[in-house]
């Protein structure tokens, strides 16, 4: 198997997933780079992706969604074989925001993130038509409470702003005020249902409800076309707008391919990298506005394949792709708070956007006190060698030979991680700190203590904060 | 204890979400304030009056107390040219002080990087919070930022005391920064470094620290704890920064449940605060700015208020020349923009004023232009 080959499919897998460990990444490679885009697109696995029912037995609360929507959201980062249904979740929820300190209904959360793991690959128009739908949505932006009559804008003002259009492109305004108050009167009417008592029924998800006697039938002039519009027919306007596909063209590229310039700068920053950006526009029209069809040609081509290493990660990225690599939480245990306080702390708490604008990304992830968190956790992690990743890791390196010389150690351990890459004098500095020993002999006692101090230098790098 | 002079400090709560204006100095004598507000209005014997005209939110009594002792101005009708509704474009407005065209860097960035040019002291300014402000955020300039006093340090795993020692030595080299990497790792190796050196100097900070005030158990009145703790402790920090969640203030609902309660959090968290330095003989020491990015609608929705324009802003210290500024914008219908209070006063001139008057600093080149300059500064 070419290294190469590898080096690859460990890019696909931390973009397209959550990271794999080594073998995985030998399995995948040997079948293919296409096939496994399309395996992603497509996964023919199990429908949970994974064994939900041993989980589901330990997290009791899960049957009846007392609590345990994070826990079973960040389950299934972790365990899922459809790594990219999981992925594509995490990238709505970071823009089709909610927040569980407004909504506190788990149940109707839970309704939200099933509809991306639904939805989520599909038509942009349908998803859009599912947000404006989705309870846990319209309660979160208050379209609720907006009447006929009696508007109240915040809705409509973030479907244009933050779900589809954005505030401008190419230096021009992409809406105006009046373009707001037209969107949020086409959307009244558009509320949620009395809720289900939960005594003494238990706890129910919200429901959507269209009451046509609260929707204002008047015209509307919305982007310059003039109708009795109703939520959808707004809809149809926005997603066949120039700007829709850019928005979301930039939105996948950031999130799969490149860090970006922050939301709020797309008006005046035009893309980086046009041409790709052009591709997916492009795609978006062909393809009838479906995600799944952009994301193919985008993670076959070459913008992407090139862009190893050049987006920090997430801080769920990071936890949750250290997890999946030593190995923790393959089975269910307590304690998965430990989790949740280590997203908070490191900036990203599931379900918990600072605002409806979602988290900033790239560098932006990063300040001194997000990057100790990051770094301690990183590190603690993989130096702890009764993780069966990390033991796997230990395994594979005294499994090449008697010896390993403090390079091919270094070395070594950066191919375990998924092929990592490191400046010339990172690694030399890695490579001095491990040269006083000399030789490290694979069948020595401290061997396991040795790779696992590798590790930890390893992930504590600048490096390691990129993707 | 004895108090020399020492370099002024400032203190900026961002008040995130954009507090509703209308209720906060509320208009209350003016006829048009209770037509506008039918569900949401303050009847003016709740108000807390400030003159015949206008007063405080109920909420703010810790506030209109420390007004009556001089200590407050109320900054009128502030905003920025041709206002836009939208938190995100707005707070990076106020946070980078550039509303014509998209600013990459933050004026307290700029104006700390004035006042250590060297990068002498990492502590210079500190930000409490989750994610590092963009005000604070200016290339080559070092800020620290935490989300508290507890769990600083880097590989703290290593139980090793000399093999910890080493590690670090190893972890300052790995991010030196190296020629030709680009912005990003520049950053990243900035913010590593800076992290290396804060960490221990800020964990120093609640061991020298008691005090009697006991600040609320919220996250905001914590980390105003935190604030008062770092410039006690005398670590040289010129300007501190913290504030409430993003979105806090975002009443589009439920105000009347909502607002008091933030109000009423943060004006307390302020008070204690004010009487922890003043305890510590260190009041003169401090000012305060707190803000928001925009005002909201002056019609209510039913429940809640949508984005507006004109706000209010506050300055707060001992050092403040207690009183009303700017104007209050006319309710009048005719007089709003898009039925919005239309703004007055440039939130550059009290950026100006501060920099200025108060931190002792020349506030053109971190404002990139001249501002007039308001008087609330003894």
């Amino acid at each position: 198997m070419a290294e190469n080959d590898i080096a690859l499919m460990g890019h696909l897998m931390r973009r397209a997933g959550f990271g794999a460990q080594y073998e995985e990444l030998e399995t995948r490679a040997a079948k293919g780079y296409e096939e496994t885009v399309e395996e992603l697109l497509n996964p023919k696995d199990h429908p949970d992706g994974m064994d939900l029912d041993l989980a589901e037995r330990y997290f009791i609360e899960w049957n009846h969604f007392v609590r345990g929507v994070p826990e079973y959201i960040t389950w299934r980062m972790i365990n899922s074989a459809r790594q990219l249904e999981e992925k594509i979740v995490l990238f709505w929820h970071g823009i089709l925001c909610i927040s569980d300190s407004k909504l506190q209904s788990y149940p109707t959360e839970y309704e939200e993130l099933e509809l991306f793991r639904r939805d989520g690959l599909g038509s942009f128009r349908d998803l859009l038509v599912g947000i404006s739908k989705d309870p846990a949505m319209v309660y979160y932006l208050d379209n609720c409470l907006s009447h006929k009559g009696a508007i109240n804008e915040n809705y409509g003002r973030e479907l244009l702003e933050l779900f589809s259009l954005g505030v401008g492109m190419d230096g021009e305004f992409n809406y105006t005020e009046d373009d707001v108050k037209e969107c949020s009167r086409a959307f009244t009417g558009w509320t949620i249902a009395n809720s289900i008592p939960q005594q003494p029924y238990g706890r129910y998800a919200a429901q959507f409800l269209y009451n046509p006697d609260d929707h204002d039938e008047g015209e509307k002039t919305f982007l310059g076309e003039t109708g009795n519009f109703n939520g959808e027919d707004i809809i149809d306007i926005i997603v066949k707008q120039p700007a829709t596909a850019r928005f979301i063209s930039r939105h996948l590229y950031n999130f799969f391919v490149a860090d970006d310039v922050e939301v709020p700068s797309w008006m005046d920053t035009p893309p980086a990298d046009m041409e790709t950006i052009k591709m997916l526009e492009e795609e978006y029209f062909r393809s009838d506005y479906n995600i799944k069809s952009m994301l193919r040609l985008l993670f076959n081509s070459d913008a992407f394949k090139n862009a190893r290493f050049t987006k920090v990660k997430s801080p769920i990225e990071t936890i949750i792709g250290t997890l999946r690599l030593v190995g923790d939480w393959a089975t269910p245990k307590p304690g998965m708070e430990f989790i949740f306080d280590e997203m908070k702390y490191m900036g990203q708490e599931i379900l918990n956007p600072p605002s409806v604008e979602g988290w900033h990304t790239g560098k932006e992830w990063i300040d001194g006190g997000t990057l100790v968190h990051r770094i301690n956790f990183a590190a603690d992690s993989v130096s702890n060698t009764e993780f069966p990743g990390v033991k796997s890791i230990i395994k594979k390196l005294a499994d090449t030979g008697p010896s390993l010389s403090p390079e091919n150690l270094v070395d070594g351990c950066l191919r375990m991680l998924g092929e990592y890459e490191i400046s010339e004098e990172t690694r030399r500095m890695l490579v001095d700190q491990n040269s006083k020993g000399g030789e490290v002999l694979t069948d020595s006692d401290d061997f396991d203590t040795t790779v696992a101090e590798a590790l930890r230098m390893i992930v504590a790098t600048k490096e390691y904060l990129y993707a | 204890m004895t108090s020399s002079k020492k370099d002024p400090v400032l203190v900026v709560l961002q008040l995130s979400g954009a507090y509703d204006a209308l209720n906060t100095v509320i208009p209350y004598s003016d006829p048009h304030y209770k037509d506008y507000r039918t569900v949401l209005k303050v009847e003016p014997e709740e108000v807390l009056a400030i003159d015949n005209n206008v007063g405080f939110h109920p909420s703010m009594a810790p506030i209109k107390g420390l007004y009556d002792q001089g200590k407050v101005a109320v900054i009128q009708g502030i905003g920025y040219p041709n206002p836009i509704r939208s938190h995100f474009r707005s707070m990076d407005i106020w946070h980078t002080a550039a509303p014509e065209k998209m600013g990459m860097d933050g004026w307290l960035g700029r104006a700390i990087g004035d006042m250590d040019p060297n990068k002498e002291n990492v502590l210079t300014g500190v930000n409490f919070g989750r994610g590092l402000p963009r005000a604070l955020a200016t290339s080559g300039v070092s800020v620290a930022s935490v989300g508290g006093l507890d769990q600083l340090g880097v590989l703290t795993g290593i139980d090793d005391q000399s093999q910890r020692t080493e590690a670090l030595d190893i972890f300052a080299r790995m991010y030196s920064p190296m020629i030709g990497s680009g912005p990003t790792n520049d950053y990243l190796s900035q913010t590593g470094l800076d992290a290396l050196k804060g960490a221990d100097i800020l964990a120093t900070a609640p061991e020298s620290y008691t005090s009697n005030v006991e600040y609320g158990g919220d996250q905001f009145s914590q980390w105003l704890k935190n604030v008062a703790q770092v410039h006690l402790a005398g670590l040289g920090s010129r300007v501190l920064y913290t504030g409430l969640n993003p979105g806090a203030f975002d009443t589009h609902a439920n105000q009347t449940t909502a607002f008091p309660q933030l109000w009423g959090q943060v004006s307390n968290a302020i008070e204690d605060f004010y009487q922890d330095l003043k305890d510590h003989d260190a009041s003169q020491e401090v000012v305060i700015l707190a803000f928001t990015e925009f005002g909201r609608r002056v019609l209510e929705n039913g429940s809640g208020t949508d984005h507006g324009s004109g706000s209010v802003a506050f300055v707060i210290g001992d050092a403040v020349e207690g009183g009303l500024y700017g104007e209050y914008p006319s309710l009048e219908p005719d007089k709003l923009d898009q039925g919005d209070l239309r703004w007055n006063n440039d939130f550059r001139s009290t950026y100006a004023t501060l920099l200025e008057k108060w931190m002792g600093l020349d506030s053109k080149p971190i404002l990139r232009d001249s501002f007039e300059q308001i008087d609330f500064i003894k």
